[in-house]
């Protein structure tokens, strides 16, 4: 092989890497857009939920329902459920050793304990360090967000379900946004309380 | 061959490739499960494997793969318990289907025992892809 053309596929990676790089920078400019205040835009406090992903998580933790925010729950939550994946709320979620291996890495570096999110915060705050909520929807501030929700549009709601399936209502949650003004439930619409 | 003329063969050579890849992927299964020991497959009997239904013990409720992948495979399914969309089963629909033999083991461990309460054996996994790659 001549010297030529190993510059040539240097310079074609090289080119590739740099707009990825690009891409994925403007992907955090937007991801921090809704970010409020001034301030250190990483350390400040902020209402959008870190959609910075794995793809391991991604594809694994997708197929039966939403991937959830890593920061919603404490790393200890976390590593409980990636240890009982086997019996995991009535499923088996079995992975090889290796994809456990790495979502778990990926959760522990992005639960609620070391997350800027003032979410993650207040979800912190709502629970006993004695104990080591498995749901989301049991913590005490997700009881305390959704708690004047009617039964009916959810366990009754045949296009809802369960609180678990957060992705109904909030149309806005694969991007990170919760936020109320997003909310629409199947069958019921705008949320106004 | 210099680089350069490697890679543009590769990236020509992809879309070709994945085209393909769930008859090459049903193939290759059809091929192990036939290694295993079993015969020729039934779409027929992969249809009727489909329907059939079980009482799932924890649910305690009827279930099949319907319950999951709706009653037309063409359609949309609903995960039973989460309530999370799934995307058609049919590869005529669904091109996505079927292209990773490591996934589609994963699966039907999972929701063999989930809902039957015990593994498929190598013959229903062949009537039921046969049945499934027909869709
Ligand atoms: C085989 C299907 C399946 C897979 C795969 C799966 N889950 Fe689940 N998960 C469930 C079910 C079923 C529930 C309970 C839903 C309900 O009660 O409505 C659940 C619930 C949860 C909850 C609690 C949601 C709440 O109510 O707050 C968390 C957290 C969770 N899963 C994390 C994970 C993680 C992490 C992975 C990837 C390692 C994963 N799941 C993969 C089926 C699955
Ligand atoms: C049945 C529909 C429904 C489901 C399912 C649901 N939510 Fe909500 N959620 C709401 C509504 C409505 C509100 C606004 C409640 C209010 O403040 O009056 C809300 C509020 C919130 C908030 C607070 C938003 C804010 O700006 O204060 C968070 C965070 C949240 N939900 C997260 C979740 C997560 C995570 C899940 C899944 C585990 C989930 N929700 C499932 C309807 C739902
Ligand atoms: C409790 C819900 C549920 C039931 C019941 C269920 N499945 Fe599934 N199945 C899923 C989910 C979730 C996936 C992964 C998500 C996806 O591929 O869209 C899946 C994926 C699959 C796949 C992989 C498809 C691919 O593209 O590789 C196969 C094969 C499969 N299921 C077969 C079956 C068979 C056979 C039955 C009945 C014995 C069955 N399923 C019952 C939920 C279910």
């Amino acid at each position: 092989m001549n010297k030529k053309h190993i510059w040539g596929a240097l310079l074609l990676i090289g080119s590739l890497t740099l707009a990825m790089t690009t891409l994925s920078w403007s992907d955090e400019d937007e991801r921090w857009e809704h970010e409020r205040g001034e301030g250190n835009r990483f350390w400040h406090e902020t209402s959008n939920v870190p959609m910075l992903t794995n793809k391991a998580y991604q594809t694994e933790c997708s197929a039966c329902h939403f991937a959830y925010p890593a920061s919603f729950l404490p790393e200890r939550s976390w590593l409980k459920i990636m240890t009982s994946l086997e019996d995991h709320f009535g499923e088996n979620a079995e992975l090889d050793n290796d994809t456990q291996a790495v979502i778990t890495r990926y959760l522990q570096n992005n639960a609620a304990d070391q997350s800027p999110s003032r979410f993650s915060r207040s979800i912190l705050r709502s629970i006993r360090t004695v104990d080591t909520p498995l749901r989301i929807s049991e913590t005490g501030f997700f009881k305390r967000k959704h708690h004047e929700i009617p039964n009916r549009m959810v366990v009754g709601n045949a296009k809802v379900r369960s609180f678990s399936n957060c992705l109904s209502c909030h149309s806005m949650a694969e991007k990170g946004s919760f936020d109320e003004d997003a909310v629409r439930i199947p069958g019921f619409g705008r949320w106004e309380d | 061959m210099n680089i350069t003329n490697l890679l543009i063969c590769v990236l020509c050579v992809l879309p070709i490739y994945t085209a393909s890849a769930s008859e090459q992927v049903i193939q290759q299964r059809l091929a192990d499960y036939r290694a295993t020991g079993a015969a020729d497959f039934d779409a027929t009997r992969g249809a009727a494997l489909w329907q059939q239904s079980h009482v799932q013990a924890k649910l305690g409720k009827a279930v099949s793969c319907r319950s999951c992948h709706s009653t037309q495979l063409q359609h949309t399914g609903q995960h039973l318990r989460t309530g999370k969309l799934i995307e058609p089963m049919a590869p005529s629909v669904n091109p996505e289907r079927f292209n990773d033999s490591k996934k589609i083991e994963k699966w039907f461990k999972r929701n063999c025992k989930w809902t039957w309460g015990r593994e498929c054996t190598a013959q229903e996994k062949g009537d039921l892809l046969t049945f499934l790659q027909s869709q």
